[in-house]
């Protein structure tokens, strides 16, 4: 057998290796920053959400001319990359937005599954990050360069106990969520911790799990009904809640289902159909009866992309605000990209009493912003109905 | 008690989808000797096409074109899909094994795995990423009987899926076509010496087994109404578990080994922690291999396979 046609290939993929080396674009006064988003796997409509909410931003920001920093205008680029819902295809992502797109900040990963290996990334290469949509503390702990643009679980499962005590006088309650992705494993003991405070141990009389992709849930079901539990909590993905709602009903089971800010998702509704009208979760901000900036984000966005946004369409819009502040806060982009990451990185930190349209947000030492959350009903038309808002303070 | 029958009915809808993906790994393993790791993915294209063909209906019923009774529209629905998608098994059957045939075996087990990911992408590619609804086809009514919970679809699953496996039982003893196929399990070498075409059997191997996917595909959609991509590819990894418990050149066993799966992870998760579920089910299989390497009704290679 003849080795030319192995030498050929391995000559084209050199000759082509430097005609790429030898295109690096010249410096020029450019703002990149990354995206890091769910766009395929287990929750694209979450990664839809990301990239449509940034690009209605960078929209605001060509029609200024670019983004004003220091008297200078810079033409803004995003970076986006895909991290398939998957934990090490994200901190793949954020390791190529750093490194080779150099970028100067990131926004995303969304999913706590996703965000905590980023953030660990995102922390180590000293590249600021924000998560404006991942709920789980670990995300941000003691990870000085990770910030996030909404509130934590530790608060989320308190509010959720204690609306449902409130609203309903429970003292039984069942959980069923995933094992194998942080956020609900964290929310769920979260959420299993503030009853037993409430109600005294052994008032979670079921708290069953599975693991990411399972889609039968009938045996954990089957056990939930027998354990005699008020109602139902489960802080899962939209395209796990319809299938347990429904098995859930069809062995049965017609007591309420509560769930948590990852139901808030455009695509629930047409998933679950009438399975879900008249249930419960606490989110980030209620798209129906909206006001003032909120509803005018809600219907630039409706009319250019033919939905109502979800939460995280939202919270990806207030974290591009704060990006912004922040880059515009730090005065200069000198072209140093480890002092502008630095400089940018001090800059959001320091932002005080920022008016986004999910709430009012002022960072603490780790980089989480305090706020509100909010529970809605999902209606008879299937939108997501503000029912009641809770604040950290006060509850 | 109610308890326990409630998984029992679990367990066998559950089991069927293995049962029903199981017997298609089986049959080109007996027959072929090879493992078709894109079976998984042939099932999540079954799927697919109950979805579109169901959608259709359903759309020409809704705009008063064509209103068909839904238990019709579901008639056709599987009797479509699994026409379509026997096409698509046999295609992969022409373009990725059979030029293969001679082959080392490795390069034909590579060949699976490749076409599945081909097709776990290419639906990427061609529908993006959003989830899919299948159409609720029949209005579901649930039975209560004993305590018992039993929906009409679960009856409409189980009772399918058994009566499928019976009937490719009978085809594989009965038929001319299933003697040639366990010919052919018998003796890949000497059988087209006797004038039976190895290629048509092959193709009418995949199609079949393709077929039968395709129903467990329309079944699991009806249960589990969200349609991704890779929802073939741990289904189908453990229907291939049940493939090889059930034992070479073996339908009914392979459709045993198939509910039985579905049995040991229910009753796993109803009386352990559900986080336990896998580990303590696949032990217990690996246990059973131990015990029984060449699977139920499987027998060393030399001897009398009963097809």
């Amino acid at each position: 057998m003849s080795r030319k046609p192995l030498v050929a290939v391995l000559a084209l993929v050199l000759l082509g290796a430097l005609v790429l080396a030898g295109c690096r674009p010249a410096a020029e006064p450019v703002i990149k920053i990354g995206i890091n988003a769910e766009l395929t796997g287990d929750i694209p409509k979450v990664g839809e959400g990301t990239k449509f909410a940034a690009e209605l931003w960078l929209e605001d920001i060509n029609k200024a001319g670019g983004l004003e920093v220091g008297g200078k205008k810079y033409k803004v680029v995003l970076a986006i990359e895909d991290n398939e819902s998957k934990a090490e295809s994200a901190a793949a992502a954020q390791t190529k937005l750093i490194t080779q797109d150099e970028v100067l900040v990131i926004v995303g990963p969304q999913a706590s599954k996703q965000a905590i290996p980023a953030g660990e990334v995102a922390n180590n290469l000293k590249t600021p990050m924000i998560s404006p949509w991942s709920t789980n503390p670990r995300t941000t702990e003691n990870r000085p360069w990770v910030f996030r643009a909404c509130f934590l679980d530790p608060f989320q499962g308190p509010v959720i106990a204690n609306f449902v005590t409130q609203e309903f006088g429970f003292t039984k309650a069942a959980v069923l969520y995933d094992i194998a992705s942080d956020y609900p494993k964290g929310l769920a003991e979260f959420f299993k911790q503030a009853w037993e405070q409430l109600h005294g141990p052994g008032s979670v009389v079921a708290f069953e799990s599975f693991t990411t992709k399972d889609r039968d849930f009938s045996a954990q079901l089957t056990k939930i009904i027998a354990s005699g539990a008020e109602f139902l909590f489960t802080p899962q993905y939209y395209d796990e809640v319809p299938l347990i709602v429904r098995q859930a009903r069809q062995l049965g089971f017609t007591k309420p289902i509560v769930g948590s800010d990852s139901w808030g998702s455009a695509e629930l509704v047409k998933l679950a159909g009438r399975d879900v009208v008249g249930l419960f979760f606490t989110t980030h901000y209620a798209a129906a009866g909206a006001k003032g900036k909120t509803k005018e984000f809600i219907d630039r966005y409706n009319a250019k992309y033919g939905y109502v946004p979800d939460d995280v369409g939202a919270l990806t819009w207030d974290a591009m605000l704060i990006v912004q502040k922040a880059i515009q806060d730090c005065g200069q982009i000198t072209g140093d990209l480890a002092k502008d990451r630095q400089c940018v990185r001090d800059a959001m930190a320091r932002i005080k009493d920022f008016e986004g349209i999910t709430g009012k947000m002022t960072f603490n030492e780790q980089g989480d912003p305090v706020k509100s959350a909010v529970i809605v009903r999902i209606n008879e038309q299937g939108e997501f109905e503000f029912y009641k808002s809770v604040s950290p303070t006060g509850q | 008690m109610t308890f326990f029958l409630q998984q029992v009915v679990n367990a066998l809808q559950w089991g069927s989808f293995y049962a029903l993906i199981a017997l298609g790994y089986s049959m080109v393993y007996s027959v072929l000797m090879l493992f078709n790791f894109a079976h998984g993915d042939i099932f999540m294209v079954g799927a697919y096409m109950g979805f579109f063909v169901a959608t259709g209906l359903v759309t020409l019923g809704a705009a008063g074109v064509l209103a068909l009774p839904s238990w019709l529209i579901l008639a056709l629905t599987i009797l479509m899909a699994m026409f379509l998608t026997s096409l698509v098994g046999m295609l992969v059957e022409r373009v990725g094994y059979r030029p293969l045939r001679g082959a080392p075996r490795a390069s034909a087990a590579l060949t699976g795995l490749m076409i599945g990911i081909i097709l776990q992408t290419g639906n990427l590619a061609l529908l993006g990423a959003r989830r899919q609804t299948f159409p609720g086809l029949i209005d579901v009514t649930s039975y209560k009987v004993a305590g018992v919970i039993v929906s009409n679809k679960a009856l409409i699953i189980i009772t399918l899926s058994i009566l499928l496996t019976l009937a490719l039982h009978q085809f594989v003893r009965r038929t001319k076509w299933g003697m040639a196929m366990r010919a052919m399990a018998y003796d890949f070498a000497v059988v087209p010496l006797m004038g039976v075409s190895i290629n048509t059997i092959a193709l009418l191997t995949f199609g079949l087994g393709s077929a039968l996917a395709a129903v467990a595909g329309i079944f699991f959609g009806m249960a589990y109404p969200v349609l991704e991509p890779y929802m073939g590819l741990l289904v189908g990894w453990k229907a291939f578990v049940a493939a090889i418990l059930g034992g070479r050149g073996s339908v009914l066993g392979a459709g045993l080994a198939g509910f039985l799966l579905g049995f040991i992870e229910i009753f796993v998760a109803a009386v352990f922690p559900s986080t336990l579920r896998d580990v303590i089910a696949y032990s217990i299989i690996l246990v059973i291999l131990t015990f029984r390497p060449y699977g139920f009704f499987g027998e060393p290679y030399s001897a009398q396979l009963r097809l």
